[in-house]
């Protein structure tokens, strides 16, 4: 790494904020997907000004810019790859984690792009109000991140993804330049450039400031637990609930195994005998909840389900979703390593798929659960070994890939939250032509010219209009 | 259950055909209802008019889900959702005329939008012709995606400067069991926003208040009473003024209409949007966001030739 560049980012950031000692460059060579990468250095902003900085600085000395929130993307959005092979200046905004600016009556909040996911919820409950998005990993994963990524998770069937709860953000382009994508007010002029920055996965430039629309609590609330015999009557039930013209709030999956571990981990009651469970919450005003909770019974029933149970109160209620949530730590019972899929098929489709899902992971002697947002149609089958055993790298990316083959083919799409990044790009010519891919570059390209934001990452190699060669080796399983 | 409602035959030829006619040069402007014609200004004279393939190509209610081509009437396509229990949160005034592919290009969502979402949120694939003449998809028929750049948010709005809609996937809802429209007079329009979970509309003429409110039909009715007696139910919203519409933050709405007569113009409460007499005060684009809408434009359709003389920004 050149001393020039290190000294200048000390320079304009504090020295302790830049980081080039080879053992600190370790921690972020990867983010929460198996994919690797190589940091020149890593600096931490806090404020806009410094962001500017680092980003100007890194282009005069021709880096690449990757930004970074805290790290918990499974695409390896964030995992560093510079262009040129020179390894790039990684730009962490974790502790840009002010939130600025609430505004109660307009419920909207400014907030910088570090701010913790469930943090920003909890800073807002005294109000009556929560920040709709809420992945799995809302205890960890950054405000920034859910831009970036267009991040959903399970009250997104209702309430819609990140992108529907941000209504501006302001970024420091991949130039160094800032400007304000978005607005307060429901029409600003132009172009949707907030719509078309929001899920760019850093490779837009890097938000620094967010205005997030806040929710209102609502007053009832149910959330129901439904026990099956078979993965076919689980399934029917969801087309069944979504048919009955219900909308739920949530609507989540889970298969046996997956269930029995979560049970042994954190003792919610679920049935460890069931091979598979509904977790369905429905909310909104008293009279409707009661009336969708009784279509969600009635839809069980009829679809042979084993057992309802209603959570009783707000404490079982918790613990239900603690399950659900707990699961990606429970699966450490059972295996030290997972590959997790993310991608979303037709609802009408989740039958035959996941038959399919459990015969690929089959045939490739490997071990599958599944936990995933049934309403959505977002599957998120998760493969399961320990990375020690010979060989099985190889056997667990043949089975990935044949699992998306099987999404795609029935009219699915390659992800549904978690990007593309590092983990995907080869595979997005599955569903997209060249022309389509085309059409996307030429979007990036107007925010980025040079390519120098987050380089190899979302569009695969070999599209046309300014072409990168493929990810250089290093960037690795 | 998930029967498709119809499928018409040939659908992706009817695509092929309209590519065709685009071609790849010389300037086209694209036509749909004509009902918002002169938003942006008037097309150059020079181009030559083309019109988006019609017609509902299938609509699944498990999924929530639509395909309709671009030249379909928003009235069609509601009468088609109608019969699978569903609807959707395009609410144009002139259904019978205005097309789903200007709905869409024009970008501005109807007075529901305070419950409903805005227009853009309801796009989930399209296909459109760009400047080349291929026919490209962005997006995906699911209800959930983040595969590859969001140009679908981007088109929405674009006036057809950015490729000319063809066909798209939207997402539809079940229609709501209870809806009712109550007019009243309240000293605070925007208290009752806060008081009500999530009413479909509240406007506000500077005197008098509308609400719709939408759901189950308990629930409504407990609304109604938690409005109290001032409120009573009306057949209809109040017309829009339609000579100008104001975007603010809805924060500053009523700073907004202050000196404007009482009932010279419809305010949407939550939302933002100015219904006025008035044209809006242009906006200039700060510089840096001017820039990327120069690039874009410029890397969509490089020799300008798709809806020529119309100004998105
Ligand atoms: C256990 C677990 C459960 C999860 N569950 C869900 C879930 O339910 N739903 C879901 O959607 N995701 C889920 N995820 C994935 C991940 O948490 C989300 O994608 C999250 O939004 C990433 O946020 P982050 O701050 O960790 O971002 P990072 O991983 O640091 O970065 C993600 C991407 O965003 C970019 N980025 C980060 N900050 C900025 C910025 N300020 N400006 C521009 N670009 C930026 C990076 O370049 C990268 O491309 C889960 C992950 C784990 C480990
Ligand atoms: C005061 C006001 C209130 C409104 N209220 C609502 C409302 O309540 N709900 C609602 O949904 N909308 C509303 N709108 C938006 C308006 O109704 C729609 O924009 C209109 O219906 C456009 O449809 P059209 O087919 O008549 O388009 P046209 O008038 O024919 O065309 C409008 C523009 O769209 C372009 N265009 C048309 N078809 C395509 C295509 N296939 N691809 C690309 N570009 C195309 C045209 O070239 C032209 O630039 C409102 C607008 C105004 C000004």
């Amino acid at each position: 790494m050149s001393d020039r560049l290190v000294t200048e980012l000390s320079a304009a950031l504090a020295p302790d904020r830049v980081r080039s000692r080879p053992l600190e460059l370790t921690l972020y060579r990867r983010d929460a997907s198996l994919l690797e990468g190589q940091p020149g250095v890593v600096c931490f902003p806090c404020t806009t000004d410094e962001v500017q900085a680092a980003v100007t600085i890194a282009r005069r000395h021709g880096r690449s810019v990757v930004p970074r929130g805290s790290g918990t993307g499974l695409a390896g959005g964030a995992v560093p790859v510079g262009a040129d092979g020179a390894e790039p200046v990684v730009v962490v905004t974790t502790k840009m984690d002010a939130v600025l600016e609430i505004d109660e009556g307009a419920r909207v909040a400014w907030v910088q792009p570090g701010v913790l996911n469930l943090d920003l919820s909890r800073d807002v409950a005294h109000l009556g109000l929560h920040f709709a998005p809420d992945p799995s990993s809302q205890q960890s994963c950054s405000v920034g991140g859910n831009v970036a990524n267009n991040s959903g998770g399970p009250h997104c069937l209702a309430y819609g993804v990140t992108s529907a709860h941000v209504l501006a953000v302001e970024v420091v382009l991949p130039d160094g330049t800032l400007a304000l994508l978005g607005g307060l007010d429901p029409e600003p002029p132009g172009y949707d450039l907030r719509g078309a920055f929001i899920g760019s996965e850093g490779t837009m430039g890097i938000a620094v400031r967010i205005a997030v629309r806040l929710s209102p609590d609502p007053p009832a609330v149910r959330t129901i637990l439904v026990d099956f015999a078979s993965i076919e009557t689980a399934a029917a039930t969801v087309t069944g609930i979504i048919a009955a013209g219900l909308v739920p709030a949530a609507l989540e999956m889970m298969d046996s195994r997956i269930t029995a571990a979560v049970e042994d981990y954190v003792h919610a009651g679920f049935p460890r005998d069931a091979a598979a469970v509904l977790l369905v919450e429905v909310d909104g005003l008293p009279a409707g909840v009661e009336a969708a909770a009784q279509v969600v019974a009635d839809v069980a029933e009829a679809n042979g389900a084993r057992g309802v149970r209603v959570a009783a109160d707000e404490a079982e209620r918790a613990l239900l979703w603690k399950g659900r949530k707990s699961a990606f730590g429970a699966i450490a019972r059972i295996a030290p390593d997972y590959y997790l899929h993310d991608t979303v098929v037709p609802r009408t489709r989740l039958v035959e798929v996941l038959a399919q899902v459990y015969e690929i992971a089959e045939r490739h002697q490997l071990l599958v659960v599944n936990v995933f947002h049934a309403g959505d149609g977002n599957l998120h089958p998760l493969l399961l070994f320990d990375r020690r055993e010979r060989g099985v790298m190889d056997r667990v990316l043949a089975a990935g890939a044949e699992m998306i083959a099987a999404c795609v083919a029935v009219g699915g799409v390659l992800s549904g939250e978690h990007g593309i990044g590092l983990e995907k790009r080869e595979h997005m010519g599955l569903i997209f032509s060249d022309a389509d891919l085309d059409a996307q570059r030429r979007l990036r390209l107007a925010f980025d010219p040079d390519q120098s934001c987050n380089p190899y990452k979302v569009l695969p190699s070999g599209s046309r209009c300014g072409d990168l060669q493929s990810v250089p080796a290093g960037a690795w399983i | 259950m998930t029967e498709p409602v119809r499928t018409l035959p040939g659908a992706d030829r009817a695509l092929g055909d309209f590519a065709t006619e685009v071609g790849p040069s010389d300037p086209v402007v694209v036509v749909g209802g004509r009902t918002q014609w002169a938003v942006g200004g008037d097309p150059d004279a020079s181009a030559r008019e083309v019109r988006a393939p019609a017609g509902v190509v299938q609509h699944e209610p498990a999924e929530m889900i639509v395909r309709v081509r671009a030249g379909t009437s928003v009235a069609e396509l509601d009468a088609a959702l109608a019969e699978g229990g569903q609807t959707i949160a395009l609410d144009p005034p002139d259904a019978e005329r205005a097309t789903v592919g200007g709905v869409l290009a024009v970008g501005h969502s109807g007075p529901r939008r305070l419950g409903w979402g805005p227009v853009r949120d309801s796009l989930l694939e399209a296909r459109y012709v760009s400047a080349g003449g291929q026919l490209i998809r962005a997006g995906g028929p699911v209800v959930k995606n983040v595969s590859g750049f969001d140009l679908c948010r981007l088109l929405v709005g674009s006036l057809g400067t950015l490729g000319l809609l063809a066909e798209v996937v939207l997402r539809v809802r079940p229609r709501p069991p209870a809806a009712v429209w109550l007019r009243g007079a309240p000293d605070d329009p925007d208290r009752l926003r806060r008081a009500l979970l999530r009413p479909s509309s509240i406007l506000w003429d500077g005197a008098t208040t509308w609400v719709l409110l939408e759901g189950h039909a308990a629930d409504v009715d407990a609304e109604i009473k938690a409005l109290g007696r001032e409120f009573a139910p009306v057949g209809a919203p109040p017309p829009l003024p339609n000579g100008g519409r104001w975007s603010v933050a809805p924060s500053a709405l009523q700073e907004a209409v202050m000196g404007l007569e009482p009932g010279s113009f419809v305010a949407e409460f939550g939302v933002g949007i100015v219904h006025a007499s008035t044209p809006a005060l242009a906006r200039p684009a700060h510089p840096a966001t001017a820039t990327l809408h120069r690039r874009i434009k410029a890397n969509f359709d490089p020799s300008g030739r798709l809806n020529p003389g119309r100004i998105v920004a």
